[in-house]
């Protein structure tokens, strides 16, 4: 997000000049003092100082003050800024990376699960929210508003409350189950299947246990085996949980980017003898683009962060099937004392979450202007 | 341009340097070495409770103001929501509460940082404490801070069921042969025969029965990977393999005792705590306890148990050990029993405890062999880490889940 957010910034800052006076080029006028303009200066320093203020004790303070205590081995006694609490270096970070320990295989985990995670509900929830906000576009439809409504309602309620039905609807003899039940399905124990679903596919091909070359190694602490497993049951529950809730969000967005659309170019597409699908691909695609990049930043943020869900229904269990690295990082300090890695797992998941931004960036760049290619670096 | 973005940077750097300086500040730069101002006179103590529920919130908040007009002093109790993370945040904030429950489990992480207070020889007749009590919360030779009162885990069996299945008083299970040979009994009804949680707490006490446990009596050694815990969680796996046992969450319970309460589990492993979620939530079920079986090296049975513990920063030391004085005499402790179901952490409290709750008398049995919780720092989350493996015990190979214990304890014990 915040890259998103200073390259703009960064693009009005030079169109504008920044709104600051030129200092040279006015050779011919008289001065006074440092010009007429100097009080301007102050004056907008003066009207964004509360803002600066509160982003500063607020968001920019904090950061920093966490990221020294990922530097320390503080145990959470006092205040971390003492001369006695322990520096470390890059100990918390390195302990992540390199040593074999619980440590960092706790962490792989935590990242493998999210890997799947992001892998599955970013797609599917744009899709789906792109889906419903063409669904709500269509001028035939009737009741719009009420359909509007009812997919928007999931987003504003609260994720706990959701969370909780949820439980409900997944348990053993729940609705879910029910429902496959009526159909001859014997449904699994949602919240304490610990089988990835990977694994379960590869099990109904007759593959039980891991070939030797997939069990005996690994990269970062866990084998291949463990790498491919897929998300397991438990992580698809929430998965259509956050699936269900957010992509109301998302067609609000799409939604309104769809309504700018000029209906005169759909309606000439349409008289050019363009099919449905064409007029969706080639005309109104290219034209939800900045949506689409506004879409997905904010979906891959936000499933790279997901929290409060893992909290509420699983935290972490079956075993360690549904660990979220940001569920992780609070545990780790909360719960184990251990401030220092805690801090250092929300660092490395923060640098995640920027180089994805970034990729997707360049991924979806203007491939039309090829001067322009690395704009997205500046 | 260059030169405005470079000024902006500047400014950015300085304003946040600033701001850090002026929050560090905010703290005083008092290092902690010295030993925090006590104040004599009458006290304001801040007391931080995990309850388990409104009884317990109610009982100690009567207890608390009793002693504060006696003493002349105030006292304020408040139930935490989440202690351990409330705890955390006051010691991080170098503003702890006086006075704090705390778990026998988190014990070390506690006493190892230098958060908590060695009183315990301080309060009356210290001797009077169960000794695996005061085991537990020794940490390098001393005695840190009184138990509240303990908890032990036994077997309860559900009567319908039971007796349904053609079985009576004579077939409660004394050993690990039995509880097969009646689980089969039972399996054949129908019934599952036992729910057992997956975690350490609960499937450690088959460890205790043979005779293992996951660190030596001192807590400095990883026991971990021996031969009679192998034998124990073999055992637990033939039962989950068999159908004998089961998982709770499998059962749709959160908990032990809600499966069994819902008549899912015929038997279930859990501590006196599920006296009051049987008369709260299914008043209608008829059970009866028993100590557990015993394995091959005799009876074993967990201990859980919370603390008074006193923090190092508290202003008002003497009044917080008188508080604790008041909240440990045997009359307290009984008080505490009636009113939400605890045992009394004094051995002279034993038989007024025995003559009042007859029923219980399996539990506070088991305080002679129980086994508390890893006393040692950092070790939840490797105890974590191996409930998170018993998840998969039905499938797994117990050597292998007791070989990370293993590497894990080790690493983290530093031995």
């Amino acid at each position: 997000m915040s890259t998103v957010t200073t390259a703009s910034a960064d693009r009005d800052d030079r169109s504008a000049g920044g709104g600051r006076p030129a200092t040279n080029g006015h050779g011919g006028r008289p001065r006074f003092g440092r010009g007429i303009r100097s009080n301007e200066r102050i004056a907008g320093w003066l009207f964004v100082a509360p803002v600066i203020v509160l982003l500063g004790v607020f968001f920019l303070a904090p950061i920093i003050m966490a990221f020294w205590v990922s530097l320390t081995d503080w145990q959470g006694q006092g205040s971390p800024f003492k001369s006695g609490v322990p520096f470390v270096g890059g100990d918390n970070y390195t302990r992540l990376f390199t040593e074999d320990g619980l440590a960092r295989r706790d962490f792989m985990t935590s990242i493998r699960n999210n890997l799947y995670y992001v892998a599955i509900v970013v797609p599917v929830q744009t899709v789906l929210a792109l889906g419903l906000a063409l669904l709500v576009n269509n001028r035939m439809l009737k009741g719009k508003s009420f359909f509007r409504t009812a997919f928007y309602f999931p987003s504003v309620t609260s994720s706990v409350a959701i969370s909780v039905v949820f439980l409900f609807m997944f348990a053993n003899s729940g609705a879910i189950n029910g429902i496959l039940s009526f159909f001859g399905i014997d449904g699994p124990a949602w919240f304490s299947d610990a089988r990835g679903l990977i694994h379960l596919i590869l099990g109904v091909v007759g593959v039980d246990n891991p070939p030797q070359a997939l069990s005996s190694g690994g990269p970062l602490g866990l084998t291949w085996w463990d790498w491919l497993s897929g998300p397991s049951v438990a992580m698809c529950a929430i998965m259509a949980l956050v699936i269900w809730t957010t992509s109301g969000t998302f067609m609000l967005m799409f939604l309104a980017a769809l309504q700018s659309v000029p209906v005169a170019l759909d309606e000439a597409s349409e008289l050019d003898g363009a099919s449905r699908w064409q007029r969706l691909r080639y005309v109104t695609l290219p034209l939800l683009k900045p949506t689409m990049f506004l879409v997905l930043t904010l979906g891959l943020i936000g499933t790279w962060q997901v929290f409060d869900q893992i909290y509420v229904m699983s935290q972490g269990n079956p075993a360690k099937t549904t660990l979220t690295p940001a569920f992780l990082s609070y545990r780790t300090a909360f719960k184990d004392f251990d401030y220092g890695r805690g801090a250092a797992i929300s660092f490395v998941l923060f640098l995640i979450i920027v180089v994805l931004t970034l990729a997707q960036r360049w991924v979806m760049r203007d491939r039309d202007e090829p001067r322009r290619r690395f704009r997205w670096l500046r | 341009m260059r030169r405005n973005r470079f000024r902006g940077a500047a400014v950015a750097v300085l304003a946040a340097g600033t701001l850090l300086a002026s929050a560090a500040c905010g703290d005083s730069f008092d290092d902690g070495a010295a030993p925090a101002q006590q104040s004599s006179g009458p006290a304001a103590l801040q007391i931080l409770i995990g309850s388990s529920g409104d009884a317990e919130t109610a009982a100690v908040k009567d207890a608390a103001a009793a002693w504060a007009t006696k003493s002349g002093n105030t006292a304020t109790v408040t139930p935490a929501q989440d202690l351990t993370q409330q705890l955390g945040q006051s010691l991080a904030g170098d503003n702890p509460p006086d006075v704090f429950y705390v778990d026998a489990g988190r014990f070390a992480d506690y006493a190892s940082v230098g958060a908590l207070e060695p009183y315990g020889d301080k309060v009356d007749n210290p001797g009077d404490f169960y000794q695996s009590l005061k085991d537990t919360f020794t940490f390098d030779g001393k005695f840190y801070c009184a138990p509240k009162d303990f908890s032990t885990l036994a077997l309860e069996i559900n009567t319908d069921l039971w007796t349904k299945a053609g079985l009576t008083d004579a077939d409660v299970p004394t050993t690990w042969d039995q509880l097969t040979s009646v689980a089969q009994k039972l399996k054949a009804k129908g019934t599952m025969p036992l729910a057992v949680a997956d975690t350490r707490d609960r499937v450690g006490a088959f460890m205790v029965q043979s005779g293992g446990w996951i660190v030596s009596k001192d807590g400095k050694q990883a026991t971990a990977d021996s031969a009679e815990n192998v034998t124990a969680l073999s055992y637990v796996q033939s039962l989950l393999k068999g159908g004998l046992a089961s998982y709770p969450k499998a059962l749709d319970a959160g908990w032990g005792g809600e499966a069994f309460g819902k008549g899912k589990a015929a038997m279930t492993i859990e501590g006196n705590w599920i006296k009051g979620a049987m008369t709260n939530d299914f008043p209608n079920v008829k059970y009866t306890v028993h100590e557990l079986p015993a394995g091959p090296k005799g009876k074993g049975t967990l201990s859980f148990t919370n603390c008074w513990g006193i923090a190092a920063k508290s202003k008002f030391k003497d009044q917080a050990i008188d508080f604790v004085k008041a909240m440990t005499s045997v009359d307290q402790q009984m008080t505490y029993a009636k009113a939400f179901g605890v045992m009394p952490s004094r051995q002279s409290a034993r038989d007024q405890y025995t003559a009042a709750f007859p029923a219980d008398k399996a539990f506070i049995d088991g305080a002679e062999y129980a086994q508390g919780p890893v006393n040692a720092p950092k070790m939840d989350s490797v105890l974590a880490d191996f409930d998170a493996s018993l998840n998969t015990l039905a499938k797994a190979d117990p050597k292998a889940l007791l070989g990370t214990l293993q590497k894990n304890t080790q690493a983290t014990l530093g031995g």
